[in-house]
């Protein structure tokens, strides 16, 4: 028989998460710190709504681009919390969580052999997707001492003549780490001058820590050549919902709803009416959990100063990055005795980039009890380490 | 920081001191004298701990009464609710709009005491002018906290 399979889709590598996912499922009575969703449950009024349209009999497609009213408030959220505007009828596409519309963005814009800039360590899909989009992906390593922000200089020397578009994952998911308004006038210019375009990955634009979320769009002459991605998973913690957006130029939104149109059709329409009521009346419910993210992300640095484990101050999503250089062992060494031995998982630096060796994400979406535990073990395994040597 | 002390040691008031400065982000000293302040100005008026006796042996019966009275000239409803809120027995008094006046929270060894005094002591004052009492069957939630059932995390172990 011949090989039924696509080399492009054989060739790429398995997320580095499975492997861990698959011993802690394993073990009964591991703690885990690895989970990338929110402990909360969706507030009880957004889940109230979704359940009401259902009883209502909200059961059909929707426009493919998305429900007209839910598109409204997208643009106004958008207005509200970064004051750029957006015309509901052609620059909205409502897609089924941000991962949708990196995929469709990114088939939307690549022509065979077209360069995707890549900060990493970064989310796990930019890489698969541009592949999967005919692209190269071009991978820019970011850097402990910047706190792995993207800099102006290390953008203008991953570009080539052949580079299109810059992923942006900010705040970012595994590191923590946001960009501030003046990190972003100074690769805003380098963009400009080389003609390239962005897609910024917000997904975690509420939480964070330090100043309000700035995003590249409200920088002089980056709207008109940035897709904007965001969505509910993180914001509002309906990560179930499946539902996210992507707001840009007419030109890309068309072609990304054509995709859209012909693979998904539609976002699942009882969570989009669910998210109406997210985007109108649950802002009182993110302030209150990015407070209780906040105390935790305090309590984690704090205890990382008193184990003496190196860690920068992350001011984004609900991610610490810890420093294990100094234990002589790989990320992944590391993370799997601390599974073996102490039964918490965390997750090795490398599943998000080669130059996340050396690092570990901890997640803050547990309580204050938990993370307590779980940091008390790892104070103990550090102990033994440095006793070991 | 004020807002969010509040909220914090309302849901938890044995938290450490060094633990909320910690998680507030600011001086343990400054935590010790917001805390000083507040309770001198009236704003924490107490520590209390919720305990769910239903899970105890010890017999415990609580009710809500709605109180009907006729306000006092010059006094409006703080002299009888005055009069009420003496009695040890009484949880708390509420001013309400709506069909009655005040609601009042009773705690007491078992139905024949509450009813005892709802009789003779509550009914019987001379600006009362009736009442109706309910006793509480089951508590699924109180104080913010869902009594009923644990937290349990369905979350996936691992994900990106």
């Amino acid at each position: 028989m011949r090989n039924p399979l696509a080399d492009k889709v054989v060739e790429i590598k398995p997320s580095g998460i499975r492997k861990f996912f698959d011993i802690v499922t394993e073990m009964k009575d591991a703690i885990s710190l690895g989970v990338g969703e929110p402990d909360f449950d969706t507030p009880w009024h957004i889940r109230d709504e979704g359940i009401y349209s259902l009883e209502k009999g909200r059961t059909f497609y929707t426009s493919n681009s998305g429900l007209k009213e839910l598109k409204e408030e997208i643009c106004h959220y958008t207005k509200r919390k970064q004051g750029v505007t957006y015309d509901p009828n052609h620059e909205v596409l409502v897609t089924v969580g941000g991962s949708e519309a990196i995929d469709i963005g990114l088939r939307a814009m690549l022509n065979p052999g077209d360069e995707v800039l890549i900060p990493q360590p970064s989310y796990v899909s930019y890489e698969p997707c541009a592949v999967l989009a005919g692209g190269v992906p071009v991978i820019i390593e970011l850097k402990g001492e910047n706190e792995f922000r993207l800099t102006a200089q290390e953008l203008e020397d991953a570009i080539t003549d052949k580079t299109k578009v810059l992923i942006l994952p900010f705040p970012n998911n595994p590191t923590g780490a946001i960009m501030e308004r003046k990190d972003l006038e100074a690769i805003a210019e380098v963009i400009r001058r080389h003609d390239i375009f962005v897609m910024s990955d917000e997904i975690y634009a509420e939480l964070t820590y330090k100043e309000k979320h700035v995003s590249i769009v409200e920088i002089e002459g980056m709207q008109e050549r940035t897709i904007l991605i965001n969505g509910f998973s993180k914001a509002f913690a309906m990560t179930g919902w499946r539902l996210g957006y992507a707001c840009g130029p007419r030109e890309i939104v068309e072609q990304m709803t054509k995709i859209h149109q012909f693979a998904i059709m539609c976002a699942p329409t009882t969570s989009q009416y669910a998210a109406v009521e997210a985007l109108r009346n649950g802002d009182d419910d993110v302030k209150e959990m990015r407070m209780a993210y906040n105390q935790r992300r305090r309590y984690l640095l704090n205890a990382f100063r008193e184990m003496g484990l190196e860690c920068f101050e992350p001011f984004g999503a609900f991610y610490v990055f810890p420093c294990i250089k100094e234990f002589g062992m790989t990320s992944d060494e590391f993370a799997s005795r601390f599974l073996a031995e102490e039964k918490v998982a965390v997750v090795p630096g490398t599943a998000f980039g080669n130059c996340g060796e050396g690092y570990l994400r901890i997640s803050y979406a547990y309580s204050l009890d938990n993370l307590k535990v779980a940091i008390g073990k790892l104070a103990a395994f550090v102990e033994r380490l440095r006793a070991e040597k | 920081m004020r807002e969010e002390l509040l909220a914090i040691v309302e849901r938890n008031s044995r938290i450490d001191l060094k633990e909320l400065a910690v998680i507030l982000g600011v001086e343990e000293i400054d935590v010790v004298n917001e805390l000083a302040a507040l309770e001198a100005e009236g704003i924490i008026c107490g520590y209390h701990t919720m305990i769910d006796w239903e899970k105890t042996s010890i017999e415990k019966v609580s009710a809500l009464i709605e109180v009907r009275v006729t306000p006092q000239r010059g006094q409006g409803f703080d002299k009888i609710a005055e009069r009420i809120y003496k009695y040890p027995e009484v949880n708390s008094v509420y001013l309400i709009s709506g069909g009655y006046d005040l609601l009042v929270t009773l705690e007491g060894k078992s139905l024949k005491q509450i009813s005892g005094f709802v009789s003779d002591k509550l009914s019987t004052l001379e600006s009362v002018l009736s009442t109706a009492t309910h006793f509480i069957l089951k508590k699924y939630k109180d104080h913010g906290t869902v009594l009923t059932k644990k937290y349990e995390d369905t979350r996936e172990k691992v994900t990106p």
